[in-house]
């Protein structure tokens, strides 16, 4: 019996997926995939190419990694001193910003550390570290790991070396930690965009924004065809012109949560 | 094939002797009854002339003519018989097969020998949910299907109630007088007596006494013999 | 138990109206994993059935190995098959790397030890009762495992359902080589993962009643079709 139910349901698979039409495979950050954006912008884009963008979500190192691989034919992820170092090592052909959004401190509302009405980000750092506050860290080597470790080198203290029993990694992506966190009522960096669609949030708030620290600026990158001879050139050159190109901007911009938009687009404007 | 030889036969398992020194050849015709007391290792002794079980040391020897595939050679039908999961046809069905019997010819024996044990009218019932008494006629049937030249029999009625054994018997008579030669074993002095030709008194794993059937009920020589008789063995 | 109770809301709402992507992934989930039970089974249950028949040196140590495998963590597996299926991988070049194929692969490997280890167990059980009539049937091993394969056959649905479950409710290995993409890897318990990072409890959870559910309806059909073909066939 399991046999042939088996057998019919190997039958309906066609070998390589449901790969009816082109596609291609972007290595992305859980940002971008769980704020929702995808599903708002590449829709617009399959309509326009009919070209299918299967997205895999991971931490930006672990994207990074899959780029290195050759396992993604585009990667669109947020730390930029890691995305240079994949162009100028040839992995990437080169590197395209794309939008920024920014991180946000969030926290218990009755902020035992006292860090709420400030946009000194270091500040508050250092507030929670001698107040020795639960501080959830995802140290997964992702875009916002590295740039939670870089604000905490900035406030002076050199994580996660100097750690004590209050900084708690937890390893897993921004959803995971925000998990963690809200049970622990403990401090966090979040990107804006998951902050705004998650929704398990228990006591926990923004407490410090709009520090020009928190600034996260996602860029896009092609993989190295000459590299990696089977990455599709043509359908993800076509995927980054889009989405740089003003129809895609517009698209970027026009996703919004609570009437609250998540990212600004900002190709070519900005370098970095 | 036969007759049977045995040579200084030795069975032991973890040191302790089963079998001890079994010397006896064994001739076609004569219903065989090997009887005794439990424990005196009747099966084994019977699982060593089958080629179950592999001597300690001594020797079996089929010394007559090799049987060739179609008939002949030896068959077994066991105290529990073992019913494969399928209909009572396909259990008889299964060992011509094994003895690379065409599937025709597998069918046609297979439907007269359930005719000639009386299981016709359930050759197409699943072989499991037959009563225990049906079931050890299926085996014999299974068995007597391959028209073996030499029958085994372990205690086939030991756990059948009067009449199903009598049923038994009648069917191993049949199968005697179809040529078959028949070796049992048993501790059921009645059965030995309305089936044995010759009886082989094992005790103790030896062989104490082998005589004819009618001599050995009337006058047992050894006194092993005599106690079981009168019901001092176990 | 308010959160409980809004998961059993979701997933009734959810399953209330139709909701097209919720099907879209309970279907990819079954294909996924009834494929890879079918190949594991394929593959798993002669292994069983080689290992309760056979003897060879070694043997032990075999079945000690498939018992252990049996708590291979799920992300090990899911790993190493990522590391043979990426473009950098020996398996690269057939580019399956994230496609329901590959988390065919990964679960087959997965339940592999789990049909091979608990169909030896049932096989070698039922071997200890079959073992002396299929050798005196001149059953050789290769005819013996197949016949063991049969006539288990209903206890083995169960071996391969519990392999079944396995596949159906592992996350592990599946998001690692699957990537959870939307519309194209993404099965019951990715989703569940996903709809966690975001902190919508309530959906994980109905998500998960809804798997639930399948896999003990799928268990019930199962258990209901064993027990009739049992009481037919004893």
């Amino acid at each position: 019996m399991f046999i042939a139910l088996g057998l019919t349901c190997a039958a309906l698979i066609p070998p390589g997926g449901w790969a009816q039409q082109r596609f291609i495979t972007v290595a992305s950050t859980t940002s971008t995939e769980q704020s929702g954006l995808f599903k708002h912008i590449l829709p617009m884009f399959q309509k326009k190419t009919g070209i299918e963008v299967r997205v895999v979500a991971l931490g930006t190192g672990q994207a990074l990694d899959m780029g290195r691989r050759g396992d993604a034919d585009v990667v669109f992820v947020h730390d930029q001193a890691a995305e240079e170092k994949f162009v100028a090592d040839g992995h990437g052909v080169k590197r395209l910003p794309v939008m920024y959004n920014d991180f946000v401190l969030i926290g218990p509302r009755n902020d035992p550390a006292k860090v709420k009405d400030g946009r000194d980000i270091t500040g508050a750092f250092r507030k929670i570290r001698t107040a020795q506050a639960p501080f959830v860290s995802r140290s997964d080597k992702s875009g916002t790991h590295a740039a939670e470790l870089r604000l905490w080198r900035l406030a002076g203290t050199d994580m996660p070396a100097s750690k004590g029993p209050w900084y708690r990694e937890t390893g897993s992506g921004m959803g995971p930690a925000l998990n963690t966190a809200s049970s622990l009522n403990a401090y966090i960096l979040a990107d804006r965009g998951t902050w705004l669609s998650f929704k398990n949030r228990g006591e926990l708030a923004i407490l410090v924004e709009g520090d020009n620290r928190l600034f996260n600026q996602y860029g896009v990158i092609l993989v190295n065809p000459a590299k990696h001879k089977h990455v599709k050139k043509d359908s993800g050159q076509s995927f980054i012109d889009w989405i740089v190109s003003p129809e895609g901007q517009n698209a970027i911009a026009g996703y919004r949560i609570n009437n609250e938009r998540l990212f600004f687009p900002n190709a070519g404007r900005r370098s970095g | 094939m036969l007759p049977l030889e045995l040579r200084d036969l030795c069975f032991a398992i973890n040191g302790n002797t089963i079998i001890d020194r079994i010397s006896v050849q064994i001739e076609d015709g004569p219903r065989t009854i090997i009887l005794g007391p439990n424990g005196a290792g009747k099966s084994v002794l019977m699982r060593l002339c089958h080629g179950l079980l592999k001597p300690t040391s001594g020797t079996v020897a089929w010394t007559g003519r090799r049987p060739n595939r179609r008939s002949g050679g030896q068959a077994m039908v066991f105290q529990r018989p073992v019913m494969l999961r399928r209909s009572a046809l396909r259990n008889v069905m299964y060992g011509l097969k094994l003895a690379g019997v065409s599937r025709t010819e597998c069918e046609l024996r297979a439907h007269d020998v359930l005719d000639a044990v009386g299981l016709s009218h359930v050759a197409h019932h699943p072989a499991r949910v037959l009563s225990g008494g049906e079931q050890q006629r299926l085996a014999l049937a299974r068995a007597w299907a391959l028209g073996p030249e030499v029958l085994f029999l372990d205690e086939p009625t030991a756990n059948l109630d009067p009449g199903a054994a009598r049923e038994i018997e009648s069917i191993i008579g049949a199968i005697h007088a179809s040529g078959a030669k028949i070796i049992m074993t048993t501790h059921n002095l009645g059965q030995a007596r309305r089936l044995g030709d010759e009886i082989l008194f094992i005790n103790q794993g030896r062989l104490t006494e082998r005589s004819s059937a009618d001599r050995f009920f009337r006058e047992p020589a050894s006194a092993e013999a005599t106690a079981f008789l009168r019901g001092e063995l176990p | 138990m308010e959160e409980l109770r809004q998961a059993c809301l979701q997933a009734l709402a959810l399953i209330g109206r139709l909701d097209s992507q919720l099907f879209e992934i309970v279907v990819l989930s079954l294909q996924v994993s009834l494929t890879a039970v079918t190949v594991a089974a394929v593959i798993g249950l002669p292994i069983g059935a080689a290992l309760a028949v056979e003897c060879f040196r070694g043997r032990q140590a075999v079945i000690v190995l498939f018992n252990a495998l049996m708590g291979l963590p799920p992300v090990v597996v899911g790993l190493l098959v990522y590391l043979l299926l990426s473009r950098a991988g020996p398996l690269g070049p057939l580019g399956i790397l994230f496609t329901p194929t590959a988390m065919i692969i990964a679960q087959a490997i997965l339940i592999i030890p789990i049909i091979g280890a608990l169909s030896r167990q049932t096989m070698e059980d039922a071997w200890r009762e079959y073992e002396e009539q299929l050798r005196s049937l001149g059953a050789k091993r290769l005819t013996a495992a197949s016949t063991l394969l049969w006539d288990t056959r209903f206890s083995l649905v169960t071996v391969v359902l519990a392999g079944f479950g396995r596949a159906v409710a592992e996350v592990g290995a599946v998001i690692i080589v699957g990537g959870n993409i939307d519309g194209v890897t993404r099965v019951m318990t990715t989703a569940i993962a996903l709809e966690t990072s975001k902190g919508d409890l309530p959906l994980a959870l109905g998500l998960g009643i809804i798997l639930v559910s399948l896999v003990i309806a799928l268990n019930a059909a199962a258990s209901l079709i064993r027990e009739a073909a049992l009481r037919r066939y004893g």
